[in-house]
């Protein structure tokens, strides 16, 4: 240990309890930049915990049970709060209402809880609550099976929950993706004050690759808009220019209301019709005014691509193999992968769609993202999209992909 | 040495497969090499089938699972049959013939060694013979330094096991010279 390494021990112990910003410090130390071999349901957790998030309440579920495994070692240390809880219901529900009281809060889980967590979510919307939910996907519906991989909740992400809610879905292909779109879920929950949910595949939430984090400092933070009214000025659902409104914590003197019904912007429930109507377009419009912020997507070898394949997660990788092998036979293909699944990327998709004339869409499913995509089809006939499902439990691979390009080219 | 290898370790739940993976990436991992290591296995914690797959290259490894095995490692008779079938061409084949009693393709790329009984006899049990087996699959296809993967069995097992996998490790080496 380096002179330098004691000082900056030592006045780290002294100030762990007193200073916030000891929590980060801490991490740094303890990271050592080097490269290891790390797992993606630890990348999440360690995602979580340079972003800021101080609070998990969660049940234990294979896949994800690892998230919840780190966060209960390391939140106590940092001054955060780790809760195991009666179920899935009482998670989401917690995690709730830690954000309220200023916490940034996560919880994790696998398709069994996710389902359980719906309405919650729904509830996280309307309240317009920070919060992210991280579902580790494995095979449905219902118990399914544990440990094997399935994309089936990439619908459920976005419609799980009664009534029209917008949503913003992330959805990593690595180990250390999975670490930077933790980091940018919690900070778009914090910037757009709504649940945000982390996709994993159960391949990548149990995948070990060689990974060096980034130095914390480098590591972008955003949090929530603080009001700087006085507390007999605040409306807690606020509209200013971009739909994003301050969020004042509980205990911090301002007053506001907390309902599932639709709501003014006190939060008093409210049955006028202009006043619900207000609510919900504020709801959509946060979302859809921000489209640019919010997508991101990946194009690979797609400059001269004749066949293209729309895939996310573990899938666009078998995609990239089947695309090594096939340009290697001169055949052009590419891959167009969204890291945003919702909002769904409707400007790149049409960019594609007009640049090529095959689109294959794998999906470990029975046909999802296929219908997103074909909503987006206006002259193209059916057999310019096509479909690989897979819901065995076994990954679409490469050789998969490579025999449906070989067929369409 | 192809560019890219890809391994397969199967057998059963608690025969410390997923483990034995673990290493075999750490071990690249200290040599700077593009890693992946994915598992799969059954709900049982003991018995029932597992696997755990470690690609290693010097380019970015796309697809994570082993889809053309260059070297697969058979611990029972189970994962030997479901697994022979994609093993590439000039794979290499390691098999424990503790368990392992019919094979129906023996090439000249075939080990037949019996690292259970070596473990229970040399090691007073069969515990260590995942690293074993390990060392003697690194020994024989060169893909880690035997120095990496040293360290790497330094790092991953608890203080009061590094000894006995240690010497797993050597009795591992010492078959693959023979």
């Amino acid at each position: 240990m380096t002179e330098k390494d004691k000082t900056k021990t030592t006045k780290e112990k002294a100030s762990l309890a007193a200073k916030p910003e000891s929590k980060l410090e801490e991490i740094q130390t303890k990271r050592e930049r080097k490269t290891v071999l790390m797992q993606g349901n630890e990348a999440v957790a360690y995602g979580a915990l340079d972003a800021g998030v101080d609070f998990f309440a969660g049940y234990p579920i294979t896949p994800s049970t690892e998230i919840a495994e780190i966060l209960a070692a390391e939140l106590p240390k940092r001054n955060g709060a780790f809760i195991q809880m009666e179920d899935e219901l009482a998670s989401i529900c917690a995690i709730i209402g830690a954000s309220l009281a200023g916490a940034k809060a996560l919880t994790a889980t696998s398709g069994p809880g996710f389902s359980l967590m719906q309405e919650g979510i729904g509830f996280a919307k309307i309240t317009e609550t920070p919060c992210v939910v991280v579902d580790v996907q494995r095979v449905g519906p219902s118990t399914g099976m544990p440990t094997s991989p399935a994309q089936g909740d990439l619908m459920q992400s976005k419609w799980g929950s009664h009534g029209d809610s917008p949503a913003i879905v992330l959805y990593p292909d690595s180990v250390k993706e999975s670490y930077e779109l933790t980091i940018r879920a919690v900070n778009l929950s914090e910037k757009y004050r709504t649940c945000v949910i982390l996709l994993l595949d159960e391949v990548i939430a149990h995948m070990r690759e060689a990974v060096c984090l980034p130095d914390i400092a480098n590591v972008r933070i955003i949090n929530r808009i603080k009001p700087t009214v006085p507390p007999q000025w605040y409306k807690h659902y606020d509209e200013n220019q971009k739909y994003l409104s301050p969020l004042a914590s509980f205990g911090e003197g301002y007053r506001y209301h907390v309902t599932g019904l639709t709501h003014d912007s006190h939060g008093f429930p409210t049955n006028k019709p202009s006043e619900a109507a207000e609510m919900m377009e504020r709801l959509r419009k946060k979302i859809s005014y921000n489209i640019r912020d919010l997508v991101q997507i990946e194009s690979y070898e797609m400059e001269d691509a004749k066949i293209a394949i729309f895939a996310a997660g573990i899938t666009s990788r078998a995609a990239k193999a089947a695309i090594a092998t096939a340009r290697a036979e001169g055949i052009k293909v590419g891959l167009l992968r969204p890291l945003t699944i919702w909002p769904f990327p409707d400007d790149a998709v049409r960019k594609m769609l007009r640049n090529v004339d095959t689109v294959i869409v794998p999906e470990l499913n029975q046909g999802q993202l296929i219908h997103e995509v074909q909503r987006l089809t206006k002259d193209k006939s059916d057999g310019g999209l096509i479909p690989i499902n897979k819901v065995s439990g076994e990954l679409i691979t490469p050789n998969d992909i490579l025999n449906k390009i070989k067929e369409v080219c | 040495m192809t560019k890219t290898y890809e391994v397969r370790l199967s057998g059963s739940g608690g025969q410390g497969l997923i483990l034995a993976g673990i290493i075999l990436a750490r071990a690249a991992v200290l040599e700077n090499r593009k890693v992946t290591q994915t598992q799969s296995y059954g709900p049982e914690s003991r018995g029932g089938y597992s696997h755990a797959d470690v690609i290693i290259s010097d380019r970015d490894i796309h697809f994570p699972e082993a889809t053309n095995i260059s070297c697969l490692l058979a611990l029972t008779q189970e994962a030997c049959d479901k697994f022979l079938f994609d093993l590439s061409d000039n794979g290499i084949l390691i098999i424990d013939t503790t368990f392992v009693k019919n094979l129906a393709l023996a090439s000249e790329n075939t080990y037949e060694v019996p690292f259970t009984d070596i473990a229970q006899e040399k090691l007073g049990s069969p515990i260590s013979t995942n690293i074993m087996a390990l060392a003697f699959l690194v020994k024989v296809t060169g893909i880690v330094k035997e120095s990496s993967l040293k360290k790497a069995i330094e790092e991953s097992v608890k203080p009061a096991f590094i000894d006995v996998n240690l010497k797993a490790m050597q009795i591992g080496f010492d078959l693959a010279k023979k």
